[in-house]
């Protein structure tokens, strides 16, 4: 069955013309042949490694069961249950907030994240860390677009320059000390990483010390820098963004550190990071990432809270903002076929320089580096370019006071959203809070049973199949999205045929998934509510 | 009856969780009991472990007249593993001397009540092995040809019959089964506070909440235990602590490697029947459906061996595990399904309780018993793979044996704790491998099975190489050695569906494989043998091994041996050849799962002499035989040697150059009796000797091939198998092999006198080859091993293996005869007027066939004649 299922996508997919109407971001500048010829330079040079060692560790394992091409004779599209399994569960992610002796309880209970990719490499990016100077944690989803060279530098580094944000002078002073004598810098961040994500070292030293120009400028302005948490958060989106604006104009010697600065700067990345901090929770978003709160009413009901909105075309603010920033001459051609100057979805961005340079700059840059050749890629102005920028990584920043009612916080790169909505994907988390719950040890009866009861209890039970639910609801949230049919439950056989699509079909079917979920702990919230009353 | 059982079950609802035996019991032992007897400070034996398999081999051992024994439990007796028992005896087993063992236990126990006066439950209630499908049923024929010979009342009987023995049964997808009357249920709690009642009247001091801490060493041999009461000075110590056997082990400084691993059992309790079920009523054992169903106080008792195991306790005892033993009633029910299947009746009938209790498994579904190869006096009983009730008696009387006289008296190999070594012992290896077996206890047992679980440990360097070529596996003692080679293109049935008792898929490629060792040349990699070297500096190599081998070794330096390494009463503790290599060293090759036992036969046998060393060499060599009448075109092509039976006769090594690769140790013996060599290549430099041999070979023919071929070969010429055919209680005597003995030399060595006697008395038995003459070989059952053998209608012994022969398309099976008196059972001396004048039959699952027996090959079988002919033709054989 899940062979006439898959062939049924294969033979479609073939005879549609593709990368079109599900097509994305680039799909109209690049099209397919350069794409192909693009991957092509990447893999010849080897221009970031960071990029390749850090994708094929995570996804060595789904590589095995997905085929690379349709070029491929053999097709298999079958899969067991446990095969499944071990795909779906490759990327997960969980840590549990230590609750030490019961004081200053972390108002955040735990998180659970996973990563599907569809890109190969995947170009999802995520950040979970714990700061050590400032108080609270900071989730981040990344979703990069022309490769993942932008996702990545905006995952290792956003989080950071959040973090000396909101630091106050006496912290800065301190470390600034600390860099001054070569002494060790105190952490800022405590990571909670998965365990294939790695850094690039060279690249790691070279970012910390543009953090530490940061932070020196912080220090240069005369007084305490006081900023509340909204301004933090966009300042630190936008000193990154323009940081890494700037690294590529500088004179760089070594040509990996400028192929990186290069592709980071061209490619793009949205962005979405909440910080929580006691009950105050701040979602800065840039993009079409997506945070929203799971409310669990008092009637027992489960309603939704977005947080973020979406930065497209469909966005009205959107289009008025850009409206007010261009001028009139240049209205109709703001939006083409719903993209940014035709070429782009989200309609703010890190990275992306080719939206945000002027065309001179643009050439500058490109005509400094040494292999002109392989940036031809890079070499498409879009038309009607006339007044740059276009592209901001400026976020919209949401502030909510966490109630005891809101139990979590979902927050996913655009590959989900496309797949479930809002609604669904708090009637899917909530469900599967109350079943981990209704599931083990207790099977609810009362002694004395019969067998004949016990048995076909035990039958329904197996039927439900609550004996394998997925303990991360990030992979149970996945494998809904992917894997739902049109009664909304989950179809082993459209799950396999998706896993199993060849690399380069598997775009047109669904994108990267990243979700990361919080859960909140409400009796810290209400205990704060009820101290502060 | 069954009031302890019960007493038990009522503790433990109150008291679900289960450390409560365990783990408090030092805080309950000093309110609640008074002030407990001081331990001895000196024993002759301490047995660690108050279950079964402790009472028992406590039991046995003051029954032998040895009184100074302790006994410690670190709780309440009879308070583990063997409180939760179910408490079947069941006689129905596959190996014989498993067989053996409960048919002892089942008499102990029976008359076990009236020697102690302690209530033991015993109902002789019988039981009843199903079958769904004929395969099944086949499997459970072969085990009633093996019950009634041993005198076992058994007979399989039709679904109808099935019926009338038992109310409850559904029926109707039965093919019919196996009825044991005799088969008993018993308490086991009350069975184990029996022999310790009776152990303790003997002398047999008991100590309960005594927990053994570990086993002082000196010098190779036990000294002495530490408890957390003090310490007991001992000469042997008895490691009978069940699953925690594996730590206790390893507690110590040197450690005892037993490899066992706990998974966890479920069984169910009911409450009576509106009806109660009558208490004789049998017990019933639904293999196809996983699951054994038995009377419990007029209801019932029904668990199973689930296809998806719990193991646990892996990191060792754990009192979080421990308290996460509880009912798991979504794991349990494929075998709630299969019971409600056989007994739909059951439907209304109330749940008492789900019992969920440890039990213990070991790599090879067999129990280990014996002693330590690396430390004297430490012995082991353990791992009984839940049939500790069925095997107790039984194995608590051999273990006491080889306490006390120093063998059993039944040949116990398949169960000796030497078959294992330290590369079972990984707990990985251990975890992966037990959730394999458990779910065995209940599937089909056909021939030729291979564990698919702690695969490719071991390996030749050229595993590669010839897994590209098609070679399928088999382990032996975590070595992978080829069955055979699938040639491209062709289909082999998978896995579950290759199981059969019939002509397997795989007849024809090894047909083929036969068919070029005698007509070209095979090379097959035969690198998992052991391997030692022993040298010396003086003579004292030669001096000693001429004491420990029954062949004479004092051999011009170049020349093999083929000897067997004898115990006192001259039967076969391995079997081997040897290479002088130079005046003062030697070269042994032994059989593969020989690596531990040998090693630990020769180092307590040897002096303690430093300008004698043994060396386990085993890792440093690839064998490679070369099989057929061109291997000696291929290998003096690639030597530029003569080979030539002229230049280099059979049973010669000799070191030499093949290919570019110098000093490889090549041999003139196949294990075959077909012509050619084993080459002994050093192993870095393996891969280049085989491609070598492979392209020089070509143009003679030659292909892989794999142990199926060989051991079809071996077996159609009569060589017996280490292991398999032959073991310690037979004799060089008794499989024809006397010219291998140097009787005449007027040198004394270790057997020499029993061999003597035998010279002169006669043997009881004796090895000898049968050909199956009305057996159809497409369609016939196939032999395997264990197939009874009758003699003019009457038994006379039990075959020991068997192969196709491709020569003489016929089956041939190897076994011993043995001569019962027709009015008294004894045995009388075999002659071999006595084995040629008789008509014989081989028995396979029933069903009877003719078979001609022969004392001698066939002459006609060996392609050359040789000058050392009939040595080669004794020439001893690894399977």
């Amino acid at each position: 069955m899940s062979r006439t299922v898959s062939s049924w996508i294969l033979s479609s997919a073939r005879n549609s013309i593709v990368l079109q109407g599900k097509g994305r971001l680039y799909s109209i500048c690049v099209p397919n042949r350069n794409k192909i010829k693009w991957k092509l330079v990447f893999s010849k040079t080897h221009l970031y490694p960071a990029v390749n060692c850090s994708l094929d560790n995570t996804f060595s394992l789904k590589k095995a069961f997905r085929h690379t091409s349709t070029e491929e004779e053999q097709f298999s599209f079958q899969l067991s249950p446990s095969q499944i399994n071990d795909i779906l569960r490759a990327g997960e992610l969980s840590h549990r907030i230590l609750d030490l002796n019961g004081k200053n309880a972390n108002s955040v209970l735990r998180f659970e994240s996973n990563q599907l990719a569809s890109n190969t490499p995947v170009e999802d990016r995520r950040s979970a860390a714990t700061c050590l100077q400032t108080k609270g944690m900071m989730f981040g989803v990344f979703d990069g677009h022309a490769g993942s060279a932008c996702a990545q530098a905006v995952s290792e580094r956003l989080l950071h320059y959040i973090a000396v944000s909101l630091m106050s002078r006496q912290t800065l002073e301190e470390m600034e000390l600390a860099a001054e004598c070569l002494k060790p810098v105190p952490p800022i961040l405590q990571w909670h990483k998965h365990l294939n994500e790695t850094e690039y070292q060279e690249i790691t030293s070279q970012y910390f010390e543009n953090l530490r120009v940061y932070w020196q400028h912080l220090l240069d302005l005369d007084a305490e820098p006081a900023f509340s948490l909204e301004e933090a958060m966009i300042c630190a989106f936008k000193r990154l963004d323009s940081d890494i604006s700037l690294e590529v104009q500088a004179p760089q010697e070594k040509e990996l550190m400028r192929n990186i600065a290069l592709q980071v700067a061209f490619s793009g990345a949205t962005a979405c990071v909440a910080h929580i901090d006691g009950v105050h929770l701040h979602v800065a978003n840039t993009g079409d990432c997506r945070a929203i709160l799971g409310v669990h009413e008092e009637d027992g009901t489960w309603s939704t809270l977005p947080l973020t909105r979406d930065h497209n075309a469909f966005n009205e603010f959107e289009i008025r903002r850009l409206k007010r920033e261009h001028p009139r001459s240049e209205e109709k051609t703001l939006f083409v076929n719903d993209r940014l100057l035709g070429i782009l979805i989200p309609s703010r961005a890190f990275g992306d320089v080719q939206l945000k340079w002027s065309k001179e700059l643009q050439h500058s840059v490109l005509e400094n580096s040494c292999d002109v050749e392989a940036l031809n890629i890079y070499q498409y102005v879009p038309p009607s370019y006339h007044t740059p920028p276009y592209l901001t990584a400026e976020p919209e920043v949401t502030y909510h006071k966490l109630r005891g009612k809101d139990k979590f916080l979902v927050i996913a790169s655009d590959g989900l959203w496309e797949m479930l909505s809002n609604e669904k994907v708090v009637e899917l988390v909530a469900g599967h809070l109350t079943e981990l719950n209704v599931q083990k040890p207790q099977l609810a009866f009362e002694k004395p049973v019969n067998l004949g009861y016990m048995h076909s209890l035990l039958l329904q039970r197996k039927n439900r199949g609550i004996a394998s639910l997925d303990q991360n609801v990030a992979t149970h949230l996945i494998r809904h999205a992917i894997g739902s049919n049109e009664y909304g439950e989950v179809d082993q056989e459209k799950l396999t045929a998706m896993l199993t699509l060849p690399e380069d079909l598997a775009r047109m079917y669904r994108d990267d998934i990243t979700v990361t979920v919080i859960y909140f702990n409400s009796e810290t919230i209400e205990n704060y509510h009820r101290n502060n009353e | 009856m069954f009031l302890r059982l019960l007493s038990d079950v009522r503790w433990q609802v109150t008291h679900p969780k289960w450390r409560r035996m365990t783990c408090s019991r030092r805080s309950t032992s000093s309110t609640a009991e008074p002030a407990p007897v001081p331990l001895p400070a000196e024993a002759q034996v301490v047995i660690c472990g108050g279950g079964i398999m402790g009472t028992s081999v406590a039991y046995h051992l003051s029954k032998m007249g040895w009184k100074d024994v302790v006994l410690l439990e670190q709780g309440r007796l009879a308070a583990g593993t063997t409180r939760f028992s179910a408490g079947i005896v069941s006689t129905a087993r596959h190996l014989s001397v498993e067989l053996k063992m409960a048919d002892y236990s089942n008499k102990l126990y029976q008359q076990l009540e009236q020697e102690t006066g302690v209530s033991t439950g015993y109902v002789k209630t019988g039981s009843i092995s199903l079958a769904q499908t004929q395969d099944r049923l086949i499997s459970l024929k072969r085990i009633a040809s093996s019950l009634s010979v041993m005198g076992i009342p058994c007979e399989i009987i039709t679904p109808k019959q099935v019926a009338q023995l038992h109310p409850l049964i559904n029926i109707h997808d039965l093919v019919g089964a196996m009825y044991v009357p005799e088969d008993a249920l018993v308490s086991s709690a009350n069975v184990s506070l029996a022999l310790a009642t009776a152990a303790s009247r003997n002398g047999v001091q008991i100590h309960e909440r005594t927990s053994v801490s570990h086993v002082s060493i000196q010098k190779g041999r036990v000294t002495g235990v530490e408890t957390d009461r003090g310490q007991i000075k001992c000469q042997y110590f008895v490691n009978c602590a069940g699953q925690w056997a594996y730590e206790l082990g390893h507690s110590g400084k040197e450690p005892v490697h037993i490899p066992l691993h706990a998974c966890e059992h479920f069984y169910l309790l009911t409450h009576p029947l509106k009806e109660p079920l009558a208490s004789n009523l049998p017990t019933i054992v639904d293999p196809d459906g996983r699951i054994y169903i038995r009377n419990w106080q007029g209801g019932i008792l029904s668990g199973g061996f689930e296809k998806n195991p719990k193991p646990l306790f892996t990191e060792g005892r754990n009192q979080l595990e421990i308290q996460n033993l509880q009912e798991d009633w979504d794991h349990f029910e494929p075998l709630l399904s299969a019971l409600l299947r056989r007994m739909p009746d059951l439907e209304a009938l109330q749940i008492m309780q789900l019992v969920n209790c440890p039990e213990s498994f070991t790599p090879d579904m067999r129990c280990i018993m014996g002693e330590s190869p690396t430390v004297r006096g430490y012995f082991v009983l353990a791992g009984m793979n839940s049939a500790g009730i069925s095997y107790g008696g039984g194995a608590g009387k051999y273990l006491a044996e080889w306490m006390v006289d120093g063998y059993p008296s039944e040949n116990v190999w398949p169960l000796d704790l030497k078959r294992f070594g330290t590369l079972q012992s990984s707990r990985t290896f251990l975890r992966h491998r037990v959730m394999e077996v458990m779910p065995l206890m209940c599937d089909l047992k056909v021939p030729r099975w291979d564990f698919q679980t702690g695969r490719q440990l071991r390996t030749s360097p050229l595993y590669d190489r010839l897994d590209a070529q098609g070679a399928r596996w088999m382990e032996k003692h975590g070595f992978e050695r080829v069955k055979y080679f699938v040639p491209p293109g062709t289909d082999l049935l998978d896995l579950e569906q290759s199981k059969t008792f019939y002509k397997p898929d795989w007849f024809d490629i090894v047909g083929s494989e036969v068919k070029c060792c005698k007509e070209a040349v095979c090379v097959i990699d035969m690198s998992s043998f052991t391997k030692f070297e022993i040298s010396s500096t003086g003579d004292q190599a030669l001096e000693n091994l001429q004491y420990l081998f029954s062949n004479d070794l004092d051999v011009p330096v170049g020349h093999v041996v083929h000897t067997g390494m004898l115990n006192e009463k001259g039967g076969y503790e391995n079997d081997c050849s040897i290479a002088r290599l130079s005046k003062r060293s030697f070269f042994m090759i032994s059989p593969t799962d020989q690596q531990v036992h040998c090693w630990a036969w020769l180092k307590n046998r040897l002096p303690d002499d430093s300008n004698l060393t043994l060396e386990d060499v085993t890792w440093k060599y690839t064998a490679l035989n070369l099989i057929g009448p061109r291997a000696v075109d291929v290998l003096s092509e690639l030597s530029y040697a003569p080979m030539t039976p002229e230049h280099f006769p059979s049973l010669f090594c000799k070191e030499m150059s093949v290919g570019y690769a110098n000093g490889i140790r090549v041999m003139s013996i196949t294990h075959t009796g077909e012509p050619g060599f084993v080459l002994y290549i050093p192993i870095e430099y393996a891969l280049h000797v085989y491609n070598e041999v492979m392209n020089m070979g070509q143009k003679y023919g030659i292909r892989n091939a794999g142990y199926y071929a060989l051991r079809s070969l071996r077996i159609e010429k009569f060589f017996a198998f280490w292991g398999q055919d032959l073991d310690a209680f037979t004799t060089p005597m008794e499989c024809g092999r006397e010219f291998q003995v140097k009787l005449e030399k007027g040198m004394e060595f270790m057997g020499q006198e029993a061999l003597l006697e035998q010279k002169q008395n006669g043997v009881y038995k004796r090895f000898t080859m049968f050909i199956l003459e009305d057996h159809d070989t497409d369609t016939d059952l196939w032999p395997w091993w264990g197939e009874p053998i009758f003699r003019n209608g009457r038994y006379v012994g039990k075959t020991t293996s068997s192969a196709y022969s491709y020569t003489l398309e016929r089956h041939v099976c190897l076994g011993f005869v043995h001569h019962f008196d027709e009015k008294t059972g004894e045995e009388l001396v075999v002659t071999a007027d006595f084995i040629n004048n008789g008509d014989y039959a081989i028995d396979i699952a029933g069903q009877r066939f003719q078979a001609k027996a022969k004392l001698y090959p066939f002459s006609s079988l060996f392609a050359q004649r040789r000058r050392k002919d009939e040595e080669e033709l004794s020439g001893y054989q690894r399977e």
